[in-house]
């Protein structure tokens, strides 16, 4: 056992330094021991770094366009062969995995937080509190994703921007619901009383006592929602109310590769496989954080 | 009148309820500073309800409860801290899964504003027997002794002089009981503390308390010096039933 | 104090105890559960026999009292590990008995009575529902006969008013009469030996007396075995007829219950001199020394 290590695993650490970058280490070394969740670590590590390198990784352009070249099929030259605009598949892929990271960072980033806040202050509270905002996230939650999509680029036009705000929307009642479902399961433990008869205000309470016990399943849970999201995104795309053209979205490709399916499958296929994979990884992913965080499994996180 | 100083805790006529129930009725007692009363009951008699009453954390109530000579409203409030707080009974329960011992200290400090937090989490660590090793582990990696010894450290470190106890160490193991009953009279005796004990366990009491109140649903049906264990003369019907329940089964004390 | 176990002098069975062909014969019985560093022994190789009386086991949190109970059962599942040089009762080898076998036993003639009813009870079927599921499995009686045994049952463990309690829900009744209820379920089949775990641990001071004698009572009727598995010293050494003291997984001390204020063993002395008193004179308690109390 190396002297990093064993300072690391030390039962008794000696600040508070060592005691969390102990608990970190040893939360990254249960995830690692399950080799599915790896496998769905390494997916996503490498949507995110296609993602920031893309025009490194990709041999050309995702837009030029070269009609000459028009719907090779999949060869040494071109991996994933060219769509109908003589534009290399692979690189179009690759740099939709900007697209598709961007989309799906930005609504867990919008959607997980105010859900979270909003579940935790309702469990918190009960009362009329709960039920006004349960009130609310009901409401929310009896909307479905694609009609308000729909709704929204009717209103305010097509684009990514609003198909990230209508996904988003529609996102966070599940949020709600599982931390105002963990903050019950607290809500009269002795330790938040202790809390109250120290005098800690109802906020200090709920920041830094309620929301750190609901944020593991919230990960787990928004985690396991990539996937959906992804395909809801791919959707919205599929119907052209996502990124617009030329933009290389997956879903977005996919819709234009419908026409040349029977001969041509690669144009909508290769997408639809980087869809399918990075839904595989994010739900991969997930799973292996339940098993690691939740706490039933093993009281060491 | 009373020449001498306040009492620590003085609760007249208290009255709690709990929607329709009525589950504390016309308590009155007093724990004079530096006593320790003890209230014992079966569950259900109302004991830690009266300490939830005395600590703002059961709104509905009526009469009068006074700490240290001041009347207190119905809801916690953070002078009320610095001059009582509770150990809980459950070791396991009484502290945030994810925080350390040393984050469950500082947050009173850091509360009520109070300076040399090191100066003062050393110390009460040391007050309540915890070698300093254990101060950044977690309530995990903790015995229920250990867990015990913490939330008592918890309760110690805004220096109040008046301490609820509701069933301190029913949760433990006989071996770690003695330890932790031990270390409650140690403080008490070195700290001048008021102790008001909830406790079904008269043996416990008896250890730790000068005076007894025994109550019956919601009622004190007698108040008897902790002497009165010694042959069981308690007046009450009910409290001379809840004694000889707990004499059945006690070992013979062995011949000194 | 720091105390010892000295396996080698702990006779394996009490002295004046029963011989080959008693109820209960465990000898030498491990439970081992994995953990990050291998395995650890829960239980490690204890040996005691058991006739038609009544055994009291006492330990502490962590002794191995309760894996003792319920791996006589076969109630420890992977990836608890249990293992014995002999495990028998009345003459049957309970080691090599398959699950079938083993299933026909609990109940009708090994049983076992938990801690708390209301975690033991299924919460959503009547009370009366649970004792005749428990008289169906093992015996084939027309539904008229069973009821008439269930109501039986319930005027035995004294519940007034058997017809009514038979259709509450576990939750509308109390602690005392949940254990009631939980006994009655045990009892009904008629079996040989009961294990009760803690059985009035849960339960206020006044029901427990009440609760213990009728156990008592029913095992005196029945002619029963009865191992009941407590930490309270006092209380076993009231409602039993020999005592064995567990410390660690292994039994530190076994005497008649009459006797035990001469025990010889530290740790049973530093248990019984830790307890306090109903009037206690002492200024501090004796503290026993326990070897594992930091977790590693």
């Amino acid at each position: 056992m190396s002297g990093r290590r064993a300072w690391l695993l030390d039962q008794s650490p000696a600040s508070r330094a060592q005691a969390n970058a102990g608990r970190a280490y040893r939360l990254i070394a249960a995830l690692l021991s399950n080799p599915l969740a790896v496998f769905g670590a390494l997916i996503v590590l490498l949507l995110i770094l296609s993602a920031a390198f893309a025009p490194w990784i990709a041999p050309e352009s995702p837009v030029g366009q070269d009609l000459a070249r028009r719907l090779l099929p999949p060869s040494g030259a071109h991996w994933m062969g060219t769509d109908e605009l003589g534009r290399d598949i692979f690189s179009r892929v690759v740099h939709g995995a900007r697209i598709t990271l961007t989309i799906v960072a930005l609504v867990a980033v919008i959607s997980a937080p105010l859900g979270l806040v909003i579940g935790a202050v309702s469990g918190y509270f009960g009362g009329w509190v709960d039920r006004v905002l349960m009130g609310v996230t009901d409401m929310f939650l009896s909307l479905p994703k694609l009609i308000l999509a729909l709704a929204f680029v009717a209103a305010l036009g097509p684009g990514i921007e609003n198909a990230i705000i209508a996904i988003a929307i529609t996102a966070w009642p599940p949020y709600a619901r599982i931390a105002r479902a963990e903050t019950l399961t607290f809500r009269s433990a002795e330790f938040i009383s202790a809390m109250r008869l120290l005098g800690a205000s109802h906020t200090r309470i709920i920041v830094h006592h309620v929301l750190p016990l609901c944020t593991s399943s919230l990960i787990v849970r928004a985690t396991l929602d990539m996937a959906g999201i992804i395909l809801t995104a791919a959707g919205l795309g599929f119907l052209g109310l996502g990124a617009q053209p030329p933009s290389p979205e997956w879903g977005a490709m996919i819709s234009r590769g419908r026409a040349f399916i029977l001969d041509q499958w690669w144009v909508a296929t290769m997408p639809g496989f980087a869809i399918i994979l990075v839904s595989l990884g994010f739900c991969l992913l997930g799973d292996g954080l339940r098993d690691v965080l939740d706490p039933k499994h093993g009281d060491d996180a | 009148m009373n020449a001498g100083p306040s009492p620590a805790l003085s609760v007249q006529g208290l009255t709690v309820r709990y929607g329709d129930a009525e589950v504390v009725s016309q308590a009155s007692f007093e724990v004079a500073a530096g006593e320790s009363v003890a209230l014992v009951g079966e569950s259900g008699s109302g004991k830690s309800t009266i300490l939830k009453a005395i600590l703002g954390l059961a709104p509905d109530w009526s009469g009068c409860i006074e700490i240290a000579g001041e009347p207190r409203g119905h809801r916690p409030d953070p002078r009320v801290a610095r001059r009582c707080q509770m150990v809980f009974q459950d070791p396991y329960g009484s502290l945030h899964p994810r925080k350390s011992v040393d984050a469950v200290l500082s947050e009173p400090l850091a509360i009520h504003r109070l300076a040399d937090r090191d100066t003062r989490i050393e110390a009460v660590l040391d007050d309540v027997g915890l070698d300093p090793r254990f101060r950044f582990r977690f309530p995990h990696q903790l015995s229920g002794g250990q867990r015990q010894r913490v939330a008592i450290a918890r309760a110690l470190i805004l220096g109040p002089a008046l301490l609820l106890l509701d069933e301190p160490t029913s949760a433990l193991d006989v071996s770690v009981q003695a330890g932790i009953l031990n270390l409650l009279r140690r403080l008490r005796a070195e700290r001048g503390l008021s102790y008001l004990l909830v406790t079904h366990d008269l043996p416990v009491a008896s250890f730790l308390c000068d005076r007894l109140a025994v109550m019956q649903r919601g009622r004190i049906v007698e108040l008897a010096p902790v002497g009165a264990l010694r042959a069981g003369d308690f007046s009450d019907p009910y409290a001379r039933q809840l004694y000889a329940a707990s004499r059945v089964g006690t070992v013979e004390d062995p011949p000194a | 104090m720091t105390p010892e176990p000295a396996p080698d002098v702990i006779p394996a069975f009490a002295p004046d105890g029963p011989g080959a062909d008693a109820l209960l014969q465990v000898d030498d019985l491990r439970v081992s559960f994995p953990v990050a560093a291998g395995r650890i022994d829960v239980v490690r190789g204890i040996s005691f026999t058991l006739d038609r009386e009544r055994l009291g086991i006492v330990g502490e949190s962590g002794s191995g009292k309760s894996m003792t109970g319920r791996a006589i059962l076969r109630l420890v599942s992977a990836p608890g590990r249990v293992s014995a040089g002999r495990l028998r009762f009345d003459g049957i080898d309970l080691q090599a008995l398959p699950e079938r076998g083993m299933r026909r036993l609990r109940g009708a003639r090994l049983s076992m009575i938990m801690q708390d009813s209301t975690f033991s009870l299924h919460p959503i079927m009547s009370v009366g529902r649970q004792i005749d599921e428990s008289l169906a499995i093992h015996e084939s009686l027309s539904r008229r006969e069973r009821k008439r045994r269930v109501r039986a049952m319930l005027e035995a463990v004294r519940i007034d008013d058997p017809d009514r309690v038979a259709k509450l829900y576990p939750h509308q009744i109390s602690g005392g009469m949940g254990q009631r209820v939980m006994i009655a379920m045990m009892l009904i089949a008629r079996p040989d030996l009961l294990i009760a775990d803690e059985p009035t641990s849960a339960l206020d001071v006044s029901v427990q007396a009440s609760v213990l004698q009728l156990i008592d009572d029913l095992v005196t009727e029945r002619g029963m075995g009865l191992i009941l598995i407590s930490h309270d010293l006092s209380l076993v050494s009231r409602f039993c007829d020999r005592i064995l003291v567990m410390n660690r997984g292994e039994i530190v001390e076994s005497c008649r219950a009459a006797e035990l204020h001469r025990a010889v063993h530290p740790y049973t002395r530093g248990l019984l001199a830790a307890v306090p008193r109903l009037h206690e004179t002492r200024d501090t308690l004796p503290v026993l020394e326990r070897d594992a109390r930091e977790p590693t």
